[in-house]
C-alpha cells in the first residue's frame, strides 16, 4: 500500500513541476478550470488551478499567497505581548488559540509557570475557541453541499460562545487574553453559569446537525468515500488534527503531549477517530470534537481553583537566550511556534507552524482523479482557514 | 550534553528523558560523526546538528529505522545579527540596547552552535516514541542563492514540498532534488529574499513604529519629559504592548 502511494506520488509531484504553471492553458490538452481565488468554496483568498478531463481533475495546483502578510517577518521587529495581537490573526475563527503555543514558548525560555488558575483560565478559552471554530464548520460544510439552512443555525448558536468570550476578554474575535505568565483578567461574576447555559445550546445545535446532515442520506451520498486519506499518507504530509484522527491516527497532542501550561491532564474526555479517512469521517470527528469540548469546558469550570492568576513577571519581558519549541491541539490541527530569542525585546526568529498549511498541503496529491463536484467536498471537508495556509 | 540531573523533581519527567537518551543513544551510534552536536533538554525536547552532506540521507534514516513517520515542518535560520540594528524602532524603546551596539553584535548560534550564516531546521514526530526531534543542518556557501543548497526531503516525506519552496524563495536556499522548487507565497517576479536579516522591512523604514510617544501620561503623572529613555518609559511599553 505504501509503497504503490508513495512511487505514484512521486510520478505524479514530477509531472506537476513539468507543466504546473499558472498559465497551463497553452499547453493543457484538457480544460483548465479555475477555481478562486474569489470563490465561495474558497473560504477566503485561495486559487486552485485544475486540469480537467471531461468532468474528472488529472491534476490540482493551488495558488497561494494572496492572503500573505509575513507574519514571521513582522515577529522579529515587535516585543513579545506585541506578537500576540499580530499572530492572534492567524487563523482567525479560533483566535485565542493561536496565542496560546507562543506564549507557551515564551514562559518556557523565561522558565515561568503560570498559576493553575491562570491554566484553567487558558484552558477554557482554548476549548472555547475551538468551539467556535468548529461549530462554524459543522455548518459550512452543509452550504458547501447545498444545504443552506445549517450555517443560519451555526452562526446563531456560535453566537452564544462569542457572547462569553466577548464579556470575559472585550473581544469577540481577537481576545489577545494571554499573558507571559498568566491572562490579563479574572472571569467577570456570573460568568461560569451563563458559559454553561452557552454550552448547551451547543449541544442542541451538534444534535441538530447530527439530524440534518449525518443522518442526511444526500450529505451522506455526496461525502462517503470521497477524499479517502490513508494514515501513512496523511502522517508524511504532515496532516493534523481532525484530519488525521479521521484516518484512524489515534493521536491527540492534548492527551499525548500535553503542555504543563495547560490544564488537559485534570480533565477527563475521549479522542475520537474514524476508520474511513473520507470527507464524512472527518466531519463526524469533528462533530464529536464539539462535544468532548464542551465536556472540557464544563469540568473546567467545576473545577476551576482559586488564586492569582499571573505569576510573578518582570514589566518589560525580557527573554533569555535559547530555544524553544511549543505545540499545541488548536481548532484546525497542530500548531506550534518555534521560538530562537538571543536575550531581547523582540524574538529572533519565529518559525510558525500551522495546521492548514499542512492540511492543504495534501491538496495536490489528494485532489487527482477526483470530479469537480467533489473538490468542493474536499477541500470543505479537510477545514483550513485561509490566514493559516498564508500567515 | 548537559546532564539530566539538575532540575528534574517529578517522576514523569525522568522516564520522558530516558526515552530521549535511547533515541539519541540509537541517532549517535548510527550516523557516527555525521552528528556535529547534540542537546538534550530534560523532559522537553531533543535537537540533532547533521552535516550538510548528511541531511538528506537524515530524512530517510528517519523515517525508515526510526519510525518517524510523521512530517511537522521545515524551515531555515538566517543568524546574521539584523544590519538595521533596532533603529527599526522608535528610539524610546531603545531601553536595553542602544542602537549603536547592536551594530557591533557578532553573529551567534542557538542551540547545537553551527558555524554557517544559513541554517536548515526541521522538526519530525515519531507517534510509536511519541517523541518529537528537531535536526538542524549549517548551509555553507556565499550569500547567493545558487550557492546555497542542501538535499531534498520530499522522496520519504511528500509533504516537505511546500515546506522547502517556501524556504527557497524566503531565504533562498536551493534543495537538490526537490521536484517543483516554485514560489510558493510571492509573485514570480519577486526579487530578493524577503526573511533575511538584511532584508529591509520597509514599512519601517517608510515610518518608524511610534512607540510609546502616542501614548498620553495618566493624569496622576507628573512627568512630561517622555522623551528620557529611562524612567517613565518602563510603565508604557508595557501599557502599549498589551493595547492596541
Amino acid at each position: 500500500m505504501t509503497a504503490i502511494s508513495d512511487r505514484r506520488q512521486l510520478a505524479y509531484i514530477a509531472a506537476q513541476a513539468a507543466d504546473a504553471r499558472v498559465n497551463v492553458e497553452l499547453e493543457a490538452e484538457g480544460m483548465t478550470l479555475n477555481i478562486g481565488p474569489q470563490h465561495p468554496a474558497t473560504h477566503g483568498t485561495l486559487r486552485i488551478v485544475a486540469r480537467l478531463d471531461g468532468e474528472q481533475v488529472i491534476e490540482a495546483d493551488p495558488v497561494m499567497g494572496y492572503m500573505h502578510r509575513g507574519y514571521e517577518k513582522l515577529t522579529e521587529v515587535r516585543t513579545y505581548p506585541q506578537v500576540t495581537t499580530l499572530i492572534n490573526r492567524i487563523d482567525w475563527l479560533g483566535s485565542f488559540a493561536n496565542e496560546v503555543p507562543f506564549i507557551l514558548a515564551a514562559e518556557q525560555l523565561m522558565d515561568i509557570e503560570a498559576p493553575p488558575r491562570a491554566r484553567h483560565i487558558r484552558t477554557i478559552f482554548f476549548e472555547m475557541a475551538r468551539i467556535a471554530n468548529i461549530t462554524l464548520f459543522l455548518g459550512d460544510m452543509g452550504v458547501q453541499l447545498g444545504a443552506v439552512s445549517p450555517i443560519f443555525y451555526a452562526f446563531r448558536d456560535r453566537e452564544h460562545i462569542l457572547n462569553q468570550i466577548e464579556s470575559a476578554t472585550g473581544g469577540r474575535f481577537h481576545p489577545n487574553f494571554d499573558r507571559i505568565g498568566g491572562v490579563k483578567d479574572d472571569l467577570p461574576a456570573g460568568w461560569i453559569a451563563e458559559t454553561k447555559q452557552s454550552l448547551d445550546r451547543i449541544r442542541s445545535f451538534c444534535d441538530e446537525m447530527e439530524d440534518l446532515l449525518v443522518g442526511n442520506e444526500i450529505f451522506q451520498a455526496r461525502c462517503r468515500g470521497i477524499g479517502v486519506i490513508p494514515a501513512d499518507i496523511g502522517l508524511s504530509y504532515g496532516l493534523s488534527g481532525a484530519n488525521i484522527r479521521a484516518s484512524g491516527v489515534d493521536w491527540d497532542i492534548r492527551r499525548d503531549n500535553p503542555h504543563p501550561g495547560l490544564a488537559y491532564p485534570d480533565v477527563d474526555w475521549k479522542v475520537w477517530t474514524h476508520p474511513d479517512g473520507d470527507s464524512f469521517a472527518r466531519y463526524w470527528v469533528r462533530l464529536q470534537e464539539v462535544r468532548e469540548s464542551c465536556s472540557i469546558v464544563e469540568q473546567l469550570l467545576d473545577s476551576i481553583p482559586s488564586g492569582p492568576i499571573m505569576a510573578k513577571v518582570p514589566r518589560i519581558i525580557k527573554v533569555p537566550e535559547g530555544e524553544a519549541y511549543v505545540e499545541t491541539e488548536n481548532p484546525l490541527g497542530i500548531m506550534g511556534y518555534y521560538v530562537v530569542s538571543q536575550g531581547g525585546l523582540e524574538p529572533f526568529r519565529v518559525k510558525i507552524r500551522s495546521a492548514s498549511f499542512s492540511n492543504m498541503s495534501i491538496s495536490p496529491w489528494l485532489l487527482k482523479g477526483t470530479y469537480v463536484p467533489d473538490v468542493i467536498t474536499i477541500l470543505a471537508s479537510l477545514y483550513f482557514i485561509l490566514g493559516d495556509i498564508d500567515r | 550534553m548537559p546532564s539530566e540531573a539538575d532540575t528534574d523533581t517529578t517522576e514523569e519527567t525522568v522516564v520522558t528523558d530516558e526515552a530521549r537518551e535511547a533515541l539519541l543513544e540509537a541517532l549517535t551510534s548510527e550516523f557516527g560523526d555525521a552528528i556535529v552536536d547534540t542537546h538534550l533538554q530534560p523532559g522537553q525536547d531533543l535537537w540533532i546538528r547533521v552535516r550538510t552532506e548528511s541531511w538528506a540521507d537524515t530524512a530517510s534514516y528517519l523515517h525508515e529505522r526510526q519510525r518517524f513517520r510523521y512530517f511537522n515542518w521545515l524551515s531555515a535560520i538566517d543568524w546574521l545579527p539584523s544590519p538595521f540594528g533596532r533603529s527599526l524602532d522608535a528610539e524610546v524603546d531603545n531601553i536595553l540596547t542602544p542602537p549603536d551596539a547592536a551594530e557591533a553584535e557578532p553573529q551567534q548560534h542557538g542551540v547545537c552552535g553551527g558555524e554557517t550564516r544559513f541554517q536548515v531546521l526541521a522538526r519530525v514526530h515519531s507517534l510509536t516514541t511519541n517523541l518529537g526531534l528537531t535536526i538542524k543542518a549549517d548551509v555553507a556557501g556565499s550569500d547567493e542563492a545558487s550557492d546555497l543548497s542542501v538535499g531534498t526531503w520530499t522522496h520519504e516525506y511528500p509533504g516537505a514540498s511546500w515546506h522547502e519552496r517556501e524556504v527557497s524563495e524566503m531565504f533562498g536556499i536551493g534543495f537538490e532534488g526537490h521536484p517543483g522548487l516554485r514560489k510558493l507565497y510571492l509573485p514570480g517576479s519577486f526579487e530578493g529574499f524577503p526573511m533575511r536579516k538584511d532584508f529591509p522591512l520597509l514599512a519601517r523604514l517608510v515610518k518608524p513604529w511610534p512607540g510609546i510617544v502616542d501614548v498620553e501620561p495618566m493624569p496622576e503623572v507628573e512627568e512630561p519629559e517622555a522623551k528620557e529613555p529611562a524612567a517613565p518609559s518602563t510603565e508604557n511599553v508595557e501599557a502599549d504592548g498589551s493595547g492596541e
